[in-house]
Formats: structure tokens, sequence, C-alpha cells
């Protein structure tokens, strides 16, 4: 293993490896989870076992005690004795290592058979190929204790037979382990470059291929052992396996069966013993499995006393001027946070924001600062282990703070969601017609055929034709353009407040792109709509929208008319931001113009601007302090020191 | 590929019960390629159980007959077998007998071997049977239950001890929990029987036994593909459309975990039709299972290879039957699949 190493790039199933980290040094960090430790140890105890109980114990397991026949546990024998007189304890001990070795043996007969099975596709020619494929595939349908069977009519009764059919019992599962695993490493760059330089198919298999699905296949082998361990308990059980004067525990187990009611413990023990034996293979097994492939697991977020905002501060006032009836949504000092291993994450910082009924409000910002997150935090929409709070986040100048269950039908009704990916927003396995008609029933108290009938009504409200025969159709029969126009039409099922669309058209393509935008605009004048629009797209929300918000690593940091945007933006973000947008006289042989460097992850916030490692006016004083969001004219805020006009 | 593009009108027509022509196309490939996968599995089935007798080593009916029998005996009993014609005519004549129900005599009893199991069988299937429909009813609304409370990294405790308790329970075999079985229920507390098929409650314990295992396997793959279901957008959305909880996962969430865990379902119960043999030897149930065993004691190689072809049919119609309910469930999947 360690020879190859340095060219080993891993299939990605089932282990997907840690990248450059030893071979050694994973399989002693799967030691170290306490699945892992305690499989481990549990392992090398029955390993341990299976090499000492015979030389140890093995004239006590065999000693015939005529004044002791069949008796139930007692001080002298733990676990009783059998029809001879055995100690049945001792029996079940020294039996450990006719147990293991066999189900061993089968199980390297079963890898060794399944790997000549599997890498044979990729020897012989394409017809000899497909047909062990399809053979491998016929058998690997059928159970492996009834292959067992077959194969053991075959080699007979007895304990070789039985290695023998459960090796072959077990050859089936492996060969395709092996063809899958051998299809994924053929796909790699170097195996493509050893066939173009002429490297024979054999020789490939061997040096190229072999070593690089050793480790899954290792993995698999152990879980596989537990299985043959099953297996072959069963065939002995059954009279098939081991037999007389030999005892493993599948014939120890049958002998104990027929005196059951007399004497339990004498079935129950090497019951027990395959069990515990098998599951540390099993759990061995999955350890590693599991470890190789290890990811991340996330931290709790430990309880915050929710704050509740002094309703009789200095903000207060401000607050409620605000919220007059023309206000349909005003949210304070939104946060969204999420638990992280190295502690909680806050990818929304303090969002205040609001909007007016009829009002067409964009939120731009990259990928990553918090824009969707903080339209799924309006909708109530995070879950947990997420945890949204705010000062205050009035809907329809009812409060929401305590949670959105209280308001389900108003939020339902009022409160329209349209999601980015229109492909994957609708429930695949029903018809639009019912995912539109169950919100009115849920809400409105509508009868099936009302709410049918409005349904349709609402497709043909946002233009999608023929709208009676859409209704019957499935999502996957919708273009993505239509399913949009459905999920408005969604939206529409109530008589909504608000929209918010979380970046409607980025899955679209363009031509589609301006009809949706002009659907959600026509809406808007036509129904007196709020809409805040989500975008990473300047262009887009400048031609829809009236005011646009500019979002960065979770804040705000400017808020201004759209019409100021192209030439009046005070921040250097959004300044940086206008000027990417490319257009008819963007000269294409220069490069187009980026941002340099990358937005901050949420994981490490600065403690100044978050923009100023990326911002070419950025000072010392940027780097300490975050600015707040401040006037700078009539509706337009800026969070920067150095925004001047 | 051009299956591919096909689908989406082939699933319009199918899904209004309408009969088109890309609807004929899209089903009858489906039918034609799952009826060539069926053919080819019973002609190996075939091929197999009717090899399994020649693949012995030795002289079966040597091994039958034992070593003191004399040599015109063991040629009788060739000639009666019809070992001693060529291969080829063998082979005909055991698919015609196949074809004709004709399995052939029991070296043991004398009886034809079709009549063995058709007295076997039915008590085999009724196990079988209700063992899965308990094992469903069991891992289905458990799976759900456990995803539900589970989801998002919640309640960690309690998913600790479901995985753990399922994993367990999955990894015993069904004859060692049967053996369980009957020591609480037969031996220590006595309220069941243990050993054959008389009443109703004779049921009770070999039906456990061979349901808890898959129930167990069962309920985490529900679990796990709810888990998978309840992050997809379309979940988000039915959420953003404030329904109950109880709608979101039942209605919206559910029948799109279906899919996975019936594919798996149908290899639980493939394997259950195995699981069988080992349990009727722990219960005496006078069903297929056990009588297999004994006839491979017995070396009675014709009933052997007859009960052998009978478990083979049974998983090849177990993973028909599920390959057609997936195909009817999701459409998609069954005509892009090849």
């Amino acid at each position: 293993m360690t020879a190859t190493s340095t060219t080993t790039v891993a299939p990605s199933e089932p282990v997907i490896r840690a990248p450059r980290s030893g071979p050694a040094a994973r399989w002693l960090a799967v030691l170290r989870t306490p699945v892992g430790a305690s499989a481990g140890l549990l392992l090398a105890a029955v390993l341990i076992m299976a090499v000492l109980a015979p030389i140890l114990w093995t004239d006590d397991a065999t000693k015939i005690d005529t004044s002791a026949i069949g008796q139930g546990s007692s001080s002298a024998h733990w676990v009783g004795t059998d029809a001879l007189g055995r100690d049945l304890f001792f029996r079940v001990l020294v039996a450990t290592r006719l147990s293991i070795g066999l189900a061993l043996l089968a199980t390297l007969i079963a890898v060794g058979a399944g790997l000549i099975l599997g890498t044979l596709p990729a020897l012989v020619g394409r017809r000899l190929g497909r047909l062990v494929t399809a053979l491998v595939n016929i058998a690997v349908a059928f159970p492996g204790l009834l292959l067992a069977l077959f194969f053991a009519v075959i080699f007979g009764i007895g304990a070789k037979g039985a290695v023998l059919a459960i090796g072959f019992a077990g050859a089936p599962a492996f060969a395709r382990l092996a063809q899958t695993l051998v299809a994924g490493v053929s796909e790699r760059d170097y195996i493509a470059a050893a066939r173009v330089a002429g490297v024979g198919r054999f020789r490939i298999v061997l040096r190229h291929v072999l070593p690089n699905i050793a480790e899954p296949l290792v993995v698999n082998a152990t879980i596989g052992a537990g299985g043959a361990l099953l297996g072959f308990a069963g065939l002995s059980f059954l009279g098939l396996g081991v037999q007389a004067p030999s005892y493993d525990w599948g014939r120890l187990l049958g002998e104990g069966l027929n005196g059951i009611y007399v004497h339990p413990a004498a079935a129950l023990a090497p019951g027990v013993a395959v069990v515990i034996a098998g599951l540390a293979f099993n759990l061995f097994g999955e350890a590693v499995a599991k470890g190789l492939g290890q990811s991340v697991v996330v931290g709790h977020l430990p309880p915050l006393p929710r704050r509740r905002p002094a309703r009789a501060d200095g903000t207060e006032q401000a607050a409620q001027a605000a919220s007059d009836s023309d206000t349909v949504l005003d949210v304070r000092d939104l946060t969204v946070t999420f638990p992280g291993p190295a502690g909680p994450v806050r990818p929304v910082r303090g969002v205040t924001l609001s909007i007016r009924r009829g009002e067409a409000v964009g939120v731009v910002g990259e990928s990553g600062s918090g824009k969707s997150l903080t339209a799924l935090a309006l909708a109530q929409l995070i879950e947990e282990p997420g945890r949204v709070e705010a000062a205050r986040l009035d809907f329809l100048g009812t409060d929401l703070t305590a949670g959105a269950r209280a308001h389900r039908h108003l939020l339902g009704t009022k409160f329209a969601m349209v999601f980015q990916d229109p492909m994957t927003s609708f429930n695949p396995s029903r018809r639009i017609g019912g995912q539109l008609a169950e919100l009115v029933r849920e809400h409105g108290g509508l009868s099936r055929a009302e709410a049918r009938t409005r349904a349709v009504d609402r497709l043909r409200a946002v233009r999608v034709p023929a709208p009676e025969r859409r209704a019957r159709q499935y999502p996957h029969e919708f273009s993505g353009g239509m399913r949009q126009r459905a999920m408005i039409a969604l939206g529409m099922m109530g008589a909504p407040a608000l929209i918010v669309a979380d970046e409607p058209t980025t899955a679209l393509d363009v031509t589609v792109q301006r009809q949706v935008l002009r659907l959600l605009d026509s809406i808007r004048t036509a129904d007196d709509v709020a809409i805040l629009l989500i975008s990473h797209d300047v262009a887009v929300v400048g031609q829809v929208c009236e005011r646009v918000l500019v979002m960065y690593a979770g804040r705000i940091v400017e808020d201004l008319p759209s019409a100021e945007l192209l030439t009046g933006a005070l921040h250097p973000y959004t300044r940086a931001l206008v000027a990417a947008v490319p257009d008819m006289r963007t000269d294409l042989h220069q490069p187009l113009a980026v941002i340099p460097g990358r937005p901050v992850s949420p994981a490490e916030q600065p403690r100044g601007c978050a923009f100023a490692p990326r911002c070419p006016l950025a000072t010392d004083k940027c780097e300490q302090e975050d600015p707040a969001l401040v006037a700078h004219g009539p509706g337009h805020f800026v969070a920067c020191w150095h925004a001047h006009g | 590929m051009t299956s591919v593009s096909a689908t989406p009108r082939a699933v319009t027509d199918w899904a209004r019960g309408a009969v088109g022509s890309a609807t004929d196309n899209a089903w009858v490939r489906f039918a034609v390629r799952r009826l060539e996968r069926l053919i080819v599995s019973v002609w190996v089935l075939l091929t197999a159980a009717f090899a399994m007798i020649h693949l012995i080593p030795g002289d079966p009916v040597r091994a039958v007959l034992g070593p003191t029998a004399s040599p015109q005996l063991v040629q009788a009993k060739r000639h009666d077998l019809g070992l001693d014609q060529p291969l080829y005519r063998q082979y005909g004549h055991y698919l015609h007998g196949v074809f004709t129900g004709d399995f052939g005599t029991s070296l043991g009893s004398g009886l034809p071997v079709s009549q063995v199991i058709s007295q076997r069988l039915p008590a085999t299937l009724e196990l079988a049977v209700l063992a899965f429909a308990v094992a469903v009813l069991l891992a289905i609304p458990i799976g759900v239950l456990m995803s539900v409370l589970t989801r998002g990294g919640r309640a960690r405790r309690t998913e600790l001890t479901f995985t753990s308790t399922s994993v367990v329970l999955g990894a015993i075999p069904e004859f060692l929990l049967a053996v369980a079985l009957v020591y609480v229920f037969g031996v220590n507390l006595g309220w069941l029987p243990v050993a054959g098929r008389s009443g109703p409650d004779s049921y009770i314990l070999p039906v456990l036994s061979l349901a808890i295992g898959p129930a167990a396997v069962l309920a985490r793959i529900v679990r796990v593909e709810m888990l998978a279901v309840l992050q997809a957008d379309f979940v988000r959305t039915a959420r953003a459309k404030r329904l109950r909880a109880a709608a979101i996962y039942l209605k919206h969430a559910l029948p799109n975990a279906v899919t996975a865990t019936l594919t798996l379902g149908g290899l639980l119960l493939s394997a259950m039709v195995a699981g069988t043999v080992l349990v009727e030897n722990v219960f005496a149930w006078p069903g297929l299972g056990s009588t297999i065993v004994q006839s491979i004691l017995a070396k009675d190689y014709p009933l052997v290879q007859g009960i052998v072809f009978v478990y083979g049919i049974g998983v090849l119609a177990v993973n028909l039957v599920v390959d057609v309910a997936l195909a009817l469930l999701d459409p998609r999947s069954a005509i892009r699949e090849s």
C-alpha cells in the first residue's frame, strides 16, 4: 500500500480518501473514534481468543464426564455440560478458532473468486467481459444463503464443502464490488496514460488498478467476514457444515437447541458468541469505511437567551414611525446563526430593512453574502439547528418573533416565496395543479373543486398556456420558465402582500428571465404587491426595483435608490459590483473587471469592516472599527468610513 | 440516449392514461428488456439446477446407495434416473419435465417431487409474506418518526439509540433471533408455542424472527431517505406553503422516499425467502426449508434440485414485482434505466 500511495487517487465509492495522509495514519485515526476503538478492541479480543483458547482449554473442552451429563449451569460448569458431560463454556471458547478460521477462509475464497470475476471484464475481450458481467449480475440477485445451499449440495456436507460453499456464495457480491471499483479507477487519467503508453491490460490491472481498489476491498472483506461467520454458523446449525467430532458455534447451537427447555444456556451461549464475533467484524468494517470517508460533525449552538427588545428605548420611536399601515415588512437587527465545528457562525449579522406596500426592493451581493439566508429568515423558514433572532420582525403589523407556527394562515396566504431553482422546487411525484390547490385547501378552506378552479385560474394569470391541461401535469413535464411561472402562481394562490423572490431567474435562460421579471413587475403594479427580489445580478435588480440593498458578509452595506446605482453609489463594494457588470460597451479584448480577493467566510468575520481586505480605500480605521449604516442623502444609507458623495 | 429524449412525452401520456405512440415505445422497451432479463435468469437458474447433480464429484447414485450397494443396483438406479443417457438428452428431458411440471421422483419417499413441493410450499409462502408485511408495517412508521425527530441533527441521543439498536438487530441473523425468541417467549414465559404450525399463535415467533432484522434495516433506510428528501427544495416549498407538519412529512416527503425503500425492500424480501430455510428448521415448520435440509442430508438429489429451482423462481418473482412496482411509482427511473 505504501509503495503506491504516491500515485493513489482513491475511487470515490465507497470510500473517499482524505487528502494527503498515509493509509496507516488513516486506519489509526479510525481507531481513535469511540466506535472504531470499541469495535477494534472487540475484534482483537475475538482474534486473540481464536488463537489462545484451543491451546489453553482443549483438554477441558473434550474431557468426558459421565457423572455430569446434560447438566445446567453450575459453579463447576458455567454454561453446563453436553450429552457426554463435556463442559460447554470451554467448548464455546475453543470453538472460536474453528468458527473464525473457517469464516476467514471462506472470505478469502469469496474475495479471491470475486476479484477474478470482477477484473475479468477488464482483461478479456469485450464480448466475453459482457457475458461475465451479465452472469455476475444474475448471481448477485440471489440471496447468499440460497447460493450457499446450492454449492453445499455440490461440494458435499462437511467443513470443507461448507467453506467452499460460503466462499463461492460470497463471490458474486465481491465480483460486483470489484467491477464497480475497477470501472471507477479505469476512468482516471493515469490509467488512460498507461493505456496510451501501450502498457498491457494485465499489467494495468495488476500494477495500476488493484493497488487502488485494495483499500475498499479490504474494508468490505472485513464486513464480509462477519457475514461469512454468520452464514457458516447457519450451515453448521442445519447440520450441513462442521461434522462431529469437530465443533464450531453453529454446531453447538444446533445441539443446544434440542434441549432448550431443559437447559437453555447450551443454545444461548454459542448464539451469543456468534453475535459478538459477527458484530466485531461488522462494526469494525463499518467504522473503517465511515472513518475513511469522514465528514465533519457539526457542533451545537448553546442556548442563547432570547433577546427581547426594550420597547421603550430610542429606537422604538423610529420603528413605530416606520410601522404605519403602509408597511408590509419591518425588520430590525435580524441575525441568523448556525452551529459550526469551531463555534457558532453568523452568516446574517444585523439586517434592518422595511418594505412598503407595492414597493420593489432588490437585494444584491456575491454568493455567500447572506442574502438568501436573509430571505429564508424573513419567511421564518430557517430550520434548526439554525437560529433566527431579530429585535423586530413585523409582517403586516403582526409580530413574528415568537415563531411562524402561530401565524400559519397569515404567512400561507400573504407571504409568498419564489425559489431559485424551479426544477427542484416542486414535488416531482405530485401534479402541479394539486400542489397549487393544496395551499387554498389548507388556508382558505376551499373545496377540492374550488381549489382546482382557482389553481387553473392562477396558472392562467401567470400566462401558462392551456392551464387546464397543465394543471394535470407533473413538474418534469414543465420547462424551467413554465415552472417558475407556476411557482409564482403558487404564491398568487392566496392574496399575497409580499413576494420574496430568491434568485428567481438565475436558473433560466436570458429570454425567459426577462419574461419572468416582467411578470413579477406586472403583478406588483396590478395588485399592489410588494416584492423583495434577491439576486447576484446588479443589472436585473436595477431594472426591476426602486430601491437596492447591497449586502456584504451578512450585512447591508448600502441602501440606495436604484436610479443612483450606476452613478451615485458610495460604497466601494457597490461600485465594484456595478463596474463588474459587462455591457455592450465593454471592451472584450480586455479581461473582464473583477473584484480582487474573495469574500470572507462567515466563520471568520473580521473585527472591522468585512470588505476592508479587498477595498482599495481601506485604512487602519477600517480594519479596527465596523462602520454603521448612516444616511448620506435622501433614501441613501451607506456603511463606509470613506463614503463621500 | 434516445430513450431519454422520449421520456417526458412518454410519461406525460402515461400520467394521463392516454395511449400515444411514445408511450407504447417506452413501455414496450421497458417490458421487452425486463422480459429478456427474466428469461435469461430463468434459463441460468434451470441450467444451474440441472448442472448441480452433474457437478457433484463422484457418482451421486453411489453416494445415495452407499459403498455396500452392488454395481447392478447402482446401474439400475442410474438407468431409472436417466443418468446413463448422453448429457444433452438428459438436459432436454429435464427442460421438458420442468415445463410440464414434472420434476422427477423423490429418492427418499418415492413421491413425485412436484407433489412434495406443492404440499410444503404454502407454509413457506405464508411465513415469507406475513414476515414481509410485518417488517414493512413496522419499518415505515418508525423510520418516518425517527427522521422527523432527528432531522437537522436534533435529538442526538434518540438518534444514537435508534441507530445502534437497529444496527445490532439488523446484524443478528434470523435463526439466532429465533433461538432468543424461543428462549424468552417459549421457555421462560411459556406464552407461545415454539414448534410446528398449528394455531395462529404458532405463527408469531417464526414471523417475528424473520421480520425484526429486516424491519430494523428498512427503518434505518426509511429514515436516511426521508432525511435526504426533507433537505429537498420541494419540501422547503411545502413548508413555505405553511402546511401542517403531518402533511409535509406524509404527503410530500414520504412518497419521494419510497423508491429507494422499495429497492432495498425487494432485496430484503428475497433474502427473507432464503431466511425461511433457517427459521423453519428452528421451529420445525413444515415448509420447503425443513424439507430441503432433510433432502440434502439424505442426498435426495431430485428433491433438492426441485426445491432449489422453486426458491430461485421465488427470488426472480420478487425481483420482477419490485421492478414493475418501481416502474409504476417512478416512471422516469424505470424507463431511463437500462
